[in-house]
């Protein structure tokens, strides 16, 4: 389905919302899925409120047609609900379902309903920051840093070329966020993205829960430390103590030969 | 002369975010009893945006009120709030025994809206989600509601002529801006400030600050339950694989386990 109107341009869920709204009434939609993303979890509440449905965020699995898996806590309970609404209205989480094929498909393409509703919210400015690497949420390898790195200049200079050595996206704890190493949008945890790659490989990360929160779906994890008794090493496949400052250097040279 | 400001803060109390959470014995829920418990850290963000819109002095600030619903308790975090800087507060008492009329999003949603209406707010400033239940609905379900304009994810805020306001929203890959006319509703990410700490004299005072008891039935909301728990289970743990000697056993390992 399309709906052609440069409004829509933003993805501002002011106007989103009426639109959607307004397609699931007419087409009889039972269920409304989409991704747990910013633009996701800004729209689908003021969806969910419109056609007044209690939204179920994040799911991890569907157990049938109206019950649904979620973590909760952090990702330290999980919680199956079952959900007694007419319509579904389901954010979910990318890491945990398999990415359609993009090909193969036959559907067909109608014009949708427009309601144009006019709205007052304006889009003004946007500033994302621009990346040759993997994207965070899909990358199948994730390198990221921590407050043990204890600069930007540090992070920089020895997190990229780590990652590059992998072809790995470039993670952070909130620790090296807050503390201006990395950049906002980089943060992997509980209130940051969701990732769960093949590879995870974290230095100078302790592993508080919310950090765990966001990576501990993933295949392998690897962590350097200098602190061994720190909590990253309890969920860790591989854990190596050690000084990061010399120990990331040797890593990222060996992996290049 | 801009509308003087009359804001909303939605708070609620979670158990505190250091706490590990336990699933209780009958997989129904996490346990609670005897854990410590604290207001929501997004929602202490945004009693400190609240207070320092009345600090910054561009815009004039008529009240602050916070709200919460839940068990006898919530008059913990309300009185919180109000020793940041809150003038009042609206408690609304849902005994903790009764599970069943434990307020949902939307629920939580519905209620917020008759307050807006009954107390004139022009502002709600809301946290992205609770660490409890990791929703994130409640200030975009209210928007929706109320019809407002809604900026989620506020990393800054700035007021501009006499009524509107910019946000800096976090968005994937960056920073977003939107500029909106009040009335309306904003939900607060992590960077957006740092919370101060209640100061003792502040505190003392917060207790002689009102705090208006109030029922579901007051705001005439008899939201029943949508969803309805199965079960709750403690996720799979996962073995931590021990620890190499050095970078090459790093190595060798990772191969092993196919990951390089």
């Amino acid at each position: 389905m399309y709906i052609d109107n440069s409004a829509y341009d933003k993805g501002l869920a002011e106007n989103y919302a009426p639109l959607i709204v307004e397609n699931v009434k007419s087409q009889q939609c039972t269920h409304v899925f989409a991704a747990h993303s910013a633009f996701g979890k800004s729209l689908m509440p003021r969806v969910a409120a419109l056609l007044d449905v209690q939204q179920i965020s994040d799911i991890t699995a569907i157990e049938s047609e109206d019950t649904f898996t979620r973590p909760i806590y952090a990702g330290n309970a999980i919680l199956t609900v079952q959900s007694s609404d007419k319509i579904k209205i389901v954010t979910l989480r990318g890491t945990s379902f398999a990415v359609a094929e993009t090909e193969g498909g036959s559907a067909e393409i109608i014009e949708g309903a427009d309601p144009k509703v006019d709205i007052t919210t304006e889009w003004v400015s946007e500033d994302l920051a621009k990346s040759d690497r993997p994207d965070l949420t899909s990358a199948s390898k994730v390198v990221s840093g921590g407050r043990g790195l204890k600069s930007k200049e540090e992070f920089d200079r020895l997190i990229p070329p780590l990652a590059d050595a992998l072809g790995a996206a470039i993670g952070a704890s909130r620790a090296a966020v807050d503390s201006g190493f990395a950049d906002n949008s980089l943060q992997v945890g509980q209130t940051g993205k969701n990732v769960a790659p093949q590879l995870y490989l974290c230095a100078g990360i302790s592993g508080a829960i919310q950090h765990l929160a966001g990576m501990k779906d993933s295949k392998v994890i690897a962590a350097i430390n200098k602190d061994g008794d720190a909590p990253i090493f309890q969920v860790a496949d591989v854990g190596l103590v050690g000084d990061l400052f010399t120990k990331v250097p040797e890593l990222t040279g060996k992996l290049r030969r | 002369m801009p509308t003087p400001l009359r804001i909303l803060v939605p708070i609620k109390r979670v158990i505190d975010y250091a706490i590990k959470p336990r699933v209780n014995k009958a997989r129904t829920g996490v346990e609670t009893q005897g854990v410590k418990h604290s207001m929501n850290p997004f929602d202490e963000l945004s009693i400190e945006a609240a207070v320092r819109i009345r600090e910054r002095k561009t815009m004039p600030v008529e009240d602050i009120l916070a709200f919460s619903a839940g068990p006898e308790k919530c008059t913990d975090v309300l009185r919180t709030a109000m020793a940041m800087g809150a003038d009042r507060s609206i408690h609304v008492e849902i005994p903790a025994s009764d599970a069943s009329s434990e307020l949902e999003p939307l629920g939580v949603a519905k209620v917020l809206k008759k307050v807006v209406e009954e107390e004139g707010r022009n502002l709600v400033i809301l946290g992205k989600q609770s660490i409890d239940d990791d929703s994130g609905q409640t200030g975009q379900m209210l928007a929706a509601l109320l019809g407002w304009g809604q900026a989620t994810q506020a990393s800054k805020i700035e007021f501009e002529g006499e009524n509107h306001v910019h946000v800096t929203k976090e968005v994937d890959g960056g920073v977003e801006t939107v500029r909106s006319p009040l009335p309306m509703i904003i939900t607060t990410d992590l960077r957006l400030n740092e919370p101060r700490y209640a100061t003792l004299p502040n505190i003392m005072k917060a207790k002689k600050k009102p705090i208006v008891k109030k029922t579901l039935k007051d705001y005439a909301v008899e939201e029943g339950r949508r969803l309805k728990t199965l079960k709750v289970e403690e996720p799979p743990p996962r073995q931590g694989g021990g620890k190499v000697e050095d970078v090459d056993g790093l190595i060798s390992k990772l191969k092993e386990l196919g990951a390089i």
